[in-house]
């Protein structure tokens, strides 16, 4: 009973919460200067004020503010979430042609980081702990150090550089080769190539904060007087780190995954940009830079949506690695 | 006064008949086949050029849809769609005879009626730049037959001829169009024309695709069974697909400046600056006159004599642009470079400024930044540097597209920069800029210094109306030179663009469109 309390409440938060962000959205970039018919006109170089007002007229701005919000609210509910202005196509069908590009990219970077995060975070922690091996932890740290550092879009660049322009190895740019009949797993092949990059690239940052908080709470751990019984026992190093270390270990790791996640569904504008990909990101920088008022709200709709739904997902995950936070929160 | 060809129209077409008897009989000439690999940037928004008019739309859209008339790089009108035309001794009536066996890429018949819907219904609503002229001049647009149609006139508007390219009066299917909605019509996702390559696909944030219309009336072409326009939106991976030879074709404005120049030195690398005559892009600083200190002329000039024109094309732009004399381009008929001149001369600007009597630390000047890149910042930061010699306390603001075109359209601001197509003819490119009567709030290319001379509006006028071109020379040779002396706009140089290519890529540019021509007779050599 308390469990279903909890989770129509939760359910209602989380409804209040994406409505928020659809409104304060709505009167946020309508603050930015110029509307969408300013900006088409001065595209195409056109000096006629009537032209602009049909362009006004036509995407319903003459209306009062208020009128506009309520029709775009009544539209959300059914379903239709308007037309993108500049490219007349409905906002629905923009946004779901952009959300596998994006899931596959978040997905691979969030798969990369997070293993080899932990990996390399645990393997350091376990190091430091282990006398004649304390190089490899300041190496590992060392290295997660500068990728933390470094910025994303130059090392995009360089990886681009290295990679396709001096070795050939990988493609530069786009999600499949352009001009192609690939099928099947020919197409899966291509893909996974064009992928190799941006993964690597969106991940790196995201795994260096996973080495570190790995080894910081493995460390933390390691120092606790059960783990010290367990190797009194004469259970073998590698079992204590699998059975008694990282389980508890793990919390600060799913926390920040969950943030991981919430950053990424806004979208990966420097590396979509950067590898060409066509992902949402991309979608949402150049409706702002257009004003296109309906797609990006739509697009801030849908990331809101994942962001809100990525919580819940971590919430019910911390109660499944560790029991004692109970699903009504209670301690 | 009956113009079926032009001179070098007529040579043309032997050249072209000569060609193809050659053709016959030695086929290595052309090579069939292949995909042209280019790049589109931005991405287009949509290819239903008349709905859209940007440079992307037209760039991809120019090989689906055609206009009646084509231009050559002298922009002297070339057959189109309408295999022959002529024009009354009064300037008044068009009449265009249509080609023989057009099809719509769905197969319909390409008819008379076509043009006269595009023309009088579809262009009059929606053309953000002609609707303005059709209402303006157009008096009726008939079909007598299929095979012709027949433009009147108000009253004389000698530039007429120079509107049928495809961008300005690009010909739709009656039949998808007619009755409906146009900016809301679902085939605008896939669009319709009768140009030599068809719409095949458009996957967002990618690539579009056209594939070889195989029923183009033109027989035998085109060559190309494919053209991809990749979407890849960093400049510095645009440079590195066209280094790494994935790219064939690489417009100018696709990389930064300092990229061409490395670019076009790389081995089996092309480059020309020929095909932008259409558009005779000039970069202006504007000024909004209708308050101190630029509503002062002698301000205008002393700015106008502090800015080294040559070291902003060499240093700024890494040589890629020409010093302008003038508002109207070099590569523009009726250009004069007979004007007055601003050779740089910082002691000039400061005495002039001294002679104007306007106290400049009272009138703090903001200059908004042209939001086009890293370059025009540049330009901004270097104006700002040269004001300041000559007494003026200057800040840069930054803005963006949207922003930029709110505060210009709407006389919000202090000085900007705007580069400007002119569109094959001043009446169309350039009076725009200055006449009295297009101050209109709104727009950002409209008349947004506020510059008014009644002289100057009343040159235009007449050179509008003339039928004459010697009359209309001297006309706008007049206009030139106040518009110089005025300093009506501090006038900095023609953009120039760089089209870079593989050398095994053929007969890219061949018209005053350049890469936004049709690409029916570029080829590829060893196409796969």
């Amino acid at each position: 009973m308390t469990f279903l309390r909890h989770a129509v409440l939760r359910l209602i938060k989380a409804l209040t919460v994406i409505l928020s962000v659809v409104i304060a959205n709505f009167f946020l970039i309508r603050l930015a200067p110029g509307d969408p018919a300013a900006i088409m006109a001065g595209e195409a170089g056109a000096s006629d004020p009537e032209y602009v007002d049909r362009l006004r007229e036509q995407f319903g701005l003459n209306e009062p503010l208020l009128t506009q919000l309520w029709l775009y609210l009544k539209g959300v509910v059914q379903f239709d979430w308007g037309y993108s202005y500049r490219m007349q196509v409905d906002v629905l069908h923009l946004i779901a042609e952009r959300i596998p590009a994006t899931l596959l990219l978040m997905g691979a970077a969030f798969i990369f980081s997070i293993l080899l995060g932990i990996l390399f975070g645990v393997l350091a922690a376990s190091a430091r702990h282990r006398p004649g091996r304390g190089w490899l932890d300041s190496v590992i740290v060392g290295i997660s150090l500068l990728l933390y550092a470094t910025p994303l879009f130059w090392l995009s660049l360089l990886a681009i550089l290295l990679f396709s322009v001096q070795l050939g190895w990988l493609p530069a740019y786009g999600m499949e080769t352009p001009g192609t009949d690939y099928a099947g797993l020919e197409r899966a092949k291509d893909i996974a190539l064009h992928l190799v990059l941006p993964t690597i690239s969106l991940g790196s940052f995201y795994m260096a904060m996973y080495v570190r908080l790995a080894r910081a709470s493995v460390l933390e751990v390691i120092g606790m007087d059960y783990i010290k019984t367990a190797r009194a026992k004469g259970v073998p190093w590698a079992r204590v780190l699998r059975r008694h270390v990282l389980r508890n270990a793990m919390l600060p790791v799913i926390t920040f995954s969950g943030i991981q996640l919430g950053q990424m569904a806004g979208g990966a504008v420097l590396t979509e940009t950067v590898f060409g990909w066509p992902g949402i990101g991309r979608l949402m920088f150049d409706a702002l830079l257009q004003r296109d008022y309906m797609l990006l709200l739509g697009v801030f709709l849908v990331t809101s949506t994942m962001v809100v739904v990525f919580n819940i997902l971590t919430d019910i995950i911390y109660s499944f690695v560790d029991p004692r936070i109970g699903a009504g929160g209670q301690k | 006064m009956k113009i079926f060809q032009t001179r070098r129209g007529a040579l043309r077409l032997t050249a072209a008949a000569l060609a193809i008897s050659l053709g016959a009989t030695g086929a290595m000439a052309q090579t069939k086949g292949g995909t042209l690999n280019t790049i589109v940037q931005p991405e287009p928004p949509l290819l239903v050029l008349g709905l859209n008019q940007q440079s992307p739309t037209q760039y991809v859209a120019s090989k689906i849809y055609e206009g009646l008339l084509t231009y050559d790089p002298d922009l002297a009108p070339q057959p189109g769609l309408a295999k022959s035309w002529e024009t009354s001794e009064d300037g008044l009536t068009y009449t265009f005879t249509l080609q023989d066996g057009v099809t719509w890429h769905d197969g319909e018949k390409f008819s008379s009626a076509d043009v006269v819907f595009s023309v009088d219904k579809y262009l009059r609503q929606v053309h953000p730049r002609v609707r303005p002229i059709l209402n303006t001049y157009l008096e009726s647009v008939t079909a007598p037959d299929d095979q012709t149609v027949v433009f009147k006139l108000k009253s004389p508007f000698a530039p007429f001829i120079q509107l049928f390219g495809t961008d300005n009066m690009t010909i739709v299917p009656a039949h998808i169009y007619e009755g409906t909605e146009f900016a809301t019509n679902p085939q605008n996702q896939h669009p319709i024309g009768t140009g030599p390559f068809m719409f095949e696909s458009w996957e967002r944030g990618s690539a579009i695709t056209l594939v070889k219309n195989p029923n183009y009336w033109k027989d035998g072409l085109p060559y190309l069974d494919k053209i991809v326009f990749s979407i890849i939106p960093d400049s510095a991976s645009r440079a590195v697909a066209f280094e790494q030879g994935q790219i064939d074709v690489l417009r100018g404005t696709d990389v930064d400046p300092v990229d061409v120049s490395r670019l076009e030195n790389l081995d089996g690398v092309e480059e020309t600056t020929k095909g932008t005559e259409m558009y005779s892009t000039i970069t202006s600083m504007i000024m909004n006159e209708r308050e101190l200190p630029f509503s002062n002329k002698q301000v205008r000039q002393a700015i106008s004599y502090a800015l080294d024109r040559d070291f902003m094309v060499q240093t700024i732009f890494f040589g890629i642009g020409k010093p302008a004399t003038g508002p109207i381009s070099s590569t523009l008929p009726f250009y004069d470079g007979d004007v007055p001149k601003y050779d740089y001369d910082l002691d000039k600007a400061r005495e002039l400024i001294k002679e104007s009597g306007v106290d400049l630390s009272a009138h703090p000047v903001k200059i908004l930044d042209y939001p086009y890149g890293s370059t025009w910042a540049r330009l901004a930061e270097y104006v700002s540097q040269q004001l300041k010699q000559i007494g003026f306390t200057v800040d840069i603001e930054a803005t963006d597209a949207g922003g930029w075109a709110q505060r210009v359209g709407n006389f919000d601001f202090d000085t900007t920069f705007h580069f400007s197509d002119q569109f094959g003819d001043p009446a169309i490119g350039v009076s725009r800029l200055f006449v009295t009567s297009n101050i209109v709030k709104g727009s950002p290319f409209a008349n947004n210094a506020g510059y008014s001379n009644p002289e100057v509006d009343e040159i235009f006028a007449k050179a509008a109306s003339s039928t004459s071109r010697e009359d209309r020379q001297e006309l706008y040779t007049e206009a030139q030179k106040i518009l110089v002396d005025d300093a009506a706009n501090i006038y900095l140089f023609e953009n120039q663009n760089v089209t870079l290519y593989k050398d095994s890529v053929h007969n890219l540019i061949t018209s005053g469109v350049g890469t936004n021509s049709n690409f029916e007779t570029v080829y590829i050599d060893d196409a796969k």
